[in-house]
């Protein structure tokens, strides 16, 4: 392989949910080498345990099989690979459905491969019993507090798992739970033989994949400077052209919306970030604050000198248990006197549920007057007393399922037996619905063994 | 010195990290940098989003990207799905940060608006 080649790699998906048309015109749009796709959020795996319990064929993420149903013939035609953590708590499943989709093309002899490992939900007891203490990291406490409530349990793996995918000549690699930015550190390990211990290369994907991991976030989404964002509606995904000195561009398609700059990207450099000076991945512990970036023409930004250091010898660990029940609803009070009125209905609610042996403690309950300041709550310039209209949103939480349950059906009635104006009431009454704790913990890496399985169309 | 909103020297973008928030502002020039890294104390941020987080403050620096980042630990209601809160992730929370108030030198502001 030439030593100077640039490898493009895209992030189409920035979380479940995100528009299709991202990666779409990603892949019809302009050239491209690799496509990447997250899928998954913390609640999104204890979600999937769930499906899996009721059928062992479901618990991945079917919006990627629709997906590829509308682009596989583009990728082939183009020779673009894909890397998705669509499998969620099922690879296998997935990997099944993303071959059916292939033939259903025609397209027999083209490969999936899938990295499995992260799922520890089964092997949790055998590790305690190894040692592995699983304490939570933000309050130390021991597992064995939830360790009954515990719904899915899943190891944030790294990036060589997925080189290794891609080594197999796979066209579409499928993982679980991995670090979301070892989705494009992948393709890079892959593309430029980096290896274990090449600290600095790896910070520097790992870098370039914070920067594309949420999508639109570093092309003009979410932007503080929103006017300045030319045609959000076409907004180009980001991509990243990689070299194999760990220097990157980020950029996006000719002739799409948004804006790539320098100050669009250092919006997403900041995003859910911590000591910026020590980010930690299972491959490396990058440094943000060592890197030097700069505008390398239009809606291009050219990062490079990212440094890094050794990982730990842990893996993170994200385990969601159930954690009680919440309910939530809406009403909307119209002027004159709107918050008045709210304030009104508000104090209704809470007294006739006391009136049937309801009471909720302040911590389990909440009172929100949407348009008179809520976003912004203690800041006098973002509240007002003087609404036109206001939505009034109570809702309540707690251990005690009928409890929450008894809320949603006292909200509805203030149409009729509250002030004048209260409208905007559609949709049912609001239901208790389970409340997803999360446990983040550490494990011994080398007590988690990761397996790669390739099939053919 | 002018009193402005901070929105007119920097940008800002928030979201969650577990139980709390970040917000990261961003200078819009060497010397607003500057002067923020000196006036944006961990205590004046942890003052005007008192109303939004009742947890402790954390500031961290870099200077590559002219960013001040602060964590707000206890901002979101409990976090996750557990938040009752509109905005249980944080999401507007840099903005609430822009809107602080501070005396800002003239140098400063006109050579940004220059």
């Amino acid at each position: 392989m030439p030593e100077n080649k640039t490898v493009r790699i895209a992030n189409g998906q920035g979380f479940w949910g995100d528009s299709i048309l991202g990666p779409i015109r990603l892949v019809e749009e302009g050239p491209l080498d690799y496509l990447t796709l997250d899928y998954l959020a913390e609640v999104t795996m204890s979600i999937m345990q769930k499906l899996k319990g009721r059928d062992p064929s479901k618990g991945y993420a079917t919006d990627f099989v629709s997906l590829l149903d509308r682009i596989l013939p583009t990728l082939v035609e183009k020779d673009i690979k894909v890397v998705a953590n669509a499998g969620g708590v099922n690879p296998q499943a997935c990997m099944e459905a993303v071959l059916e989709v292939m033939r259903s093309h025609g397209l027999e002899g083209e490969k999936v491969a899938i990295v499995e490992g992260d799922d520890i939900l089964d092997g949790i007891d055998g590790l305690m019993s190894s040692g592995e203490e699983f304490l939570n990291m933000d309050t130390g406490a021991p597992l064995s507090s939830v360790r009954e409530r515990v719904t899915s349990a899943n190891v944030y793996l790294g990036a060589f798992p997925i080189a290794e995918a891609l080594a197999t000549g796979a066209r579409i690699v499928i993982t679980g739970r991995g670090t979301d930015p070892g989705l494009v550190l992948g393709p890079m390990i892959h593309e430029f033989g980096w290896q274990p211990g090449d600290d600095d290369l790896l910070a520097a994907g790992t870098v370039a994949g914070h920067i594309v991991e949420c999508g639109a976030q570093c092309t003009g989404g979410n932007y503080t400077d929103w006017r300045s964002v030319p045609d959000l509606a076409r907004v180009g995904y980001p991509i990243i052209e990689a070299e194999a000195d760990g220097s990157f561009v980020i950029t996006k398609h000719e002739a799409t919306g948004g804006a790539v700059n320098i100050d669009t990207v250092c919006h997403q450099l900041a995003y859910e970030m911590g000591d910026p000076a020590a980010y930690l991945t299972p491959d490396v512990i990058a440094d943000f604050t060592s890197f030097k970036i700069e505008q390398d023409g239009l809606d291009r930004v050219r990062v490079s000198g990212v440094k890094g250091a050794p990982a730990t010898s842990q893996y993170k660990v994200s385990m969601s248990y159930s954690d009680g029940w919440k309910s939530v609803g809406e009403l909307t009070i119209s002027g004159p006197d709107a918050l008045e009125k709210a304030r009104l209905c508000a104090a209704i609610v809470w007294e006739r549920l006391a009136m049937d042996g309801c009471e909720y403690p302040e911590e389990e309950r909440l009172e929100e007057y949407v348009g008179a300041g809520v976003c912004h709550r203690g800041i006098p310039e973002a509240e007002t007393d003087a609404p036109p209209e206001v939505i009034l949103r109570m809702g309540v939480k707690g251990p005690d399922k009928a409890k929450v349950s008894r809320f949603g059906p006292e909200l509805v009635p203030l149409v009729t037996s509250g002030p004048p104006g209260v409208t905007g009431f559609a949709g049912g009454r609001p239901k208790a619905a389970e409340i997803i704790g999360f446990w983040p913990s550490l494990v011994t890496k080398d007590k988690i063994q990761t397996t790669v399985s390739v099939l053919t169309a | 010195m002018p009193i402005v909103p901070l929105s007119q020297i920097a940008a800002a973008r928030s979201g969650d990290k577990g139980e709390g928030s970040n917000v990261g502002v961003l200078a819009k020039s060497d010397a607003a940098y500057a002067f923020l890294k000196e006036a944006l104390t961990r205590e004046a941020v942890a003052a005007h989003m008192s109303g939004i987080n009742r947890g402790a403050v954390r500031r961290y620096e870099a200077d590559n990207l002219r960013l001040l980042n602060f964590l707000l630990e206890d901002s979101l209601g409990g976090g996750g799905s557990a938040s009752l809160l509109t905005d249980a992730q944080g999401k507007t929370h840099g903005l609430a940060l822009l809107r602080m108030e501070l005396d800002v030198p003239e140098e400063i502001l006109s050579e940004l608006e220059s």
